[in-house]
Parts: C-alpha cells; sequence; structure tokens
C-alpha cells in the first residue's frame, strides 16, 4: 500500500515536471496548439502499471496543480477537456487491445480534438474548425512519438518489477 | 515495434478523419472578399479585404490590433500573453482564421459579400 502511495506520487511529481519542461522549452514548429504531449508518457505507463482510478486521479491532479500554478480558468478548462477525454479513449482503446503505442495515438489524437471542440464552444465560433485535419495528424505523430517512448518504459518497469521479487 | 492490425485501424481512422476534415473545412485557394471579426461569438465588424484599414478591438485589459493590407490581414498586435495570434502572420484565401483563444477573438476570411457593416 505504501508502496503504492510512494508511486502515485512519483508519477505525479514526474507528470507535472514533463509538463513544465515543456512549457519552458516548446516545441515550437511554427503551428500553434501543436505540442509533444511528453506527460502522456506518465499517464500512458500508469494506465499499465496502475489501476485506471488511479491513473485518472493522477492525470486530473497534475492538471489542476498545473492550472493553479501556471494557469487560469480557461487554460484549465482546456487542459480537463483534453485530459478527460483522452483518458476515456485510452482506456477503451486499451480494453480493446490496442498496442502501447495504439493507444498513445488515440490519446494524443482526441486530447486535440477535446482542446478543439472546447474552443469551438469558448470561442462561439467554427471558424477555428479548418484547424481539426492540422490537429489529427499532429496527434498521430506525437502520439506514435510518445507511444514509443512509454512503450520502453512500461517495458523497463516491468523488468525492473521482477528483478526486485526475490 | 510492437504494434498491430487494430493499431493500423485505429491510424486508418485518424488519416480518413483528417482527409474529410480537410475536404469539409479545407482553405479554399480562392483569395478571400471580407474580413469578418468575431469577438465572444458576436461579430464586431466585417470590412472588404480590398481596402487597407487598422482596426483596433478593444478589451478590459487591453487591445488587439488588426491590420488589412494588401489583400491579406494580420494581427498587428495583441496583449495577451501568449501572442499566438500576431505570430500566425498573415492570411489571405477564404476560409482562413487568425484565433486569439484568450480573447475570444476570430479574424476570418469569407468569401465575398459584406454582410455587417463595422458597429
Amino acid at each position: 500500500m505504501a508502496k503504492r502511495a510512494a508511486k502515485i506520487g512519483v508519477f505525479i511529481a514526474l507528470a507535472m515536471i514533463l509538463s513544465y519542461l515543456e512549457a519552458i522549452l516548446p516545441l515550437n514548429i511554427g503551428i500553434p496548439g501543436v505540442k509533444l504531449g511528453l506527460s502522456n508518457i506518465v499517464v500512458v505507463v500508469s494506465l499499465y502499471s496502475l489501476t485506471v482510478p488511479e491513473t485518472a486521479g493522477i492525470s486530473l491532479i497534475r492538471i489542476l496543480l498545473m492550472g493553479i500554478l501556471f494557469g487560469n480558468a480557461v487554460s484549465l478548462v482546456y487542459s480537463l477537456s483534453g485530459g478527460a477525454l483522452s483518458l476515456v479513449g485510452m482506456i477503451i482503446c486499451k480494453r480493446l487491445r490496442l498496442s502501447v503505442i495504439g493507444v498513445s495515438i488515440v490519446g494524443a489524437v482526441l486530447h486535440n480534438v477535446a482542446q478543439l471542440a472546447a474552443a469551438v464552444v469558448i470561442l462561439q465560433s467554427s471558424a477555428i474548425g479548418y484547424y481539426l485535419p492540422i490537429l489529427l495528424i499532429s496527434g498521430l505523430v506525437t502520439g506514435f512519438l510518445i507511444g514509443i517512448a512509454s512503450d520502453r518504459l512500461i517495458f523497463l518497469e516491468k523488468k525492473l518489477n521482477i528483478q526486485q521479487k526475490p | 515495434m510492437k504494434m498491430n492490425r487494430r493499431d493500423f485501424i485505429a491510424i486508418a481512422v485518424v488519416l480518413i478523419l483528417s482527409v474529410a476534415g480537410f475536404l469539409v473545412f479545407g482553405r479554399s485557394q480562392k483569395d478571400g472578399g471580407a474580413v469578418r471579426i468575431t469577438s465572444g461569438g458576436k461579430v464586431v465588424g466585417t470590412y472588404p479585404l480590398g481596402s487597407d484599414k487598422e482596426i483596433k478591438i478593444p478589451f478590459e485589459n487591453g487591445e488587439n490590433t488588426v491590420v488589412i493590407k494588401d489583400g491579406s490581414v494580420y494581427m498587428k498586435n495583441a496583449d495577451c500573453p501568449d501572442r499566438h495570434c500576431v505570430k500566425q502572420g498573415k492570411i489571405s484565401k477564404s476560409g482562413e482564421a487568425i484565433i486569439c483563444l484568450p480573447h475570444k477573438l476570430t479574424v476570418e476570411i469569407t468569401g465575398g459579400e459584406i454582410d455587417a457593416v463595422a458597429r
């Protein structure tokens, strides 16, 4: 139990560090709104290493803390909608037995879709709709990269757990 | 890399959706006729793309400056923290838009007629 709580704490801290790292070192490829989504590595690994409620808790706490520390009410709405839809999609895809990379891709794509939907609601305008294909493709690419990293980490974590057991 | 058939189905779905998105929302390569500016869902004004103009849109704590020049539009200045709208540069084709999320401002290029007069 204590080990589990410690693990959740480490995951939250790691997710926050990755969010922060991404905020100060943005991947600037000239398309606004496109980012790598580094902190999703933690959510993906957590899905395979902890339970669904624990993963949801880690994601929610990260979003709330980052929102309070560095964001505002509007940015919190974007993050929450992105985080929620992305997590639900990843849980479903994991049940459908997609690979880690597939799960990560769906998570990244849905994160972008939810944020775009939130923007349509907040702006009361569908002018931003033409951005959808760009965000779908960017989600595909970033999700793939994050998936490779997550896949590797899940493998290493499992190996570590086996070695620890005498 | 351990990917399976289901992954490729998911990737195919995303690709199909993005192609569909391009077809539905795609930027036409036609030059636009007018510029429509909306703020929080309300139309602030519609301006012809043909005549050069500088439009200031005030907010409680600052303002955005939209410039129409030589048939294209750009955000000259904005005092939001990220200034994505300024970095976005010039647009001129019908269907393109500049969005300022913090100020809920959209600058869209529409096909033709001017359907509202500046407030």
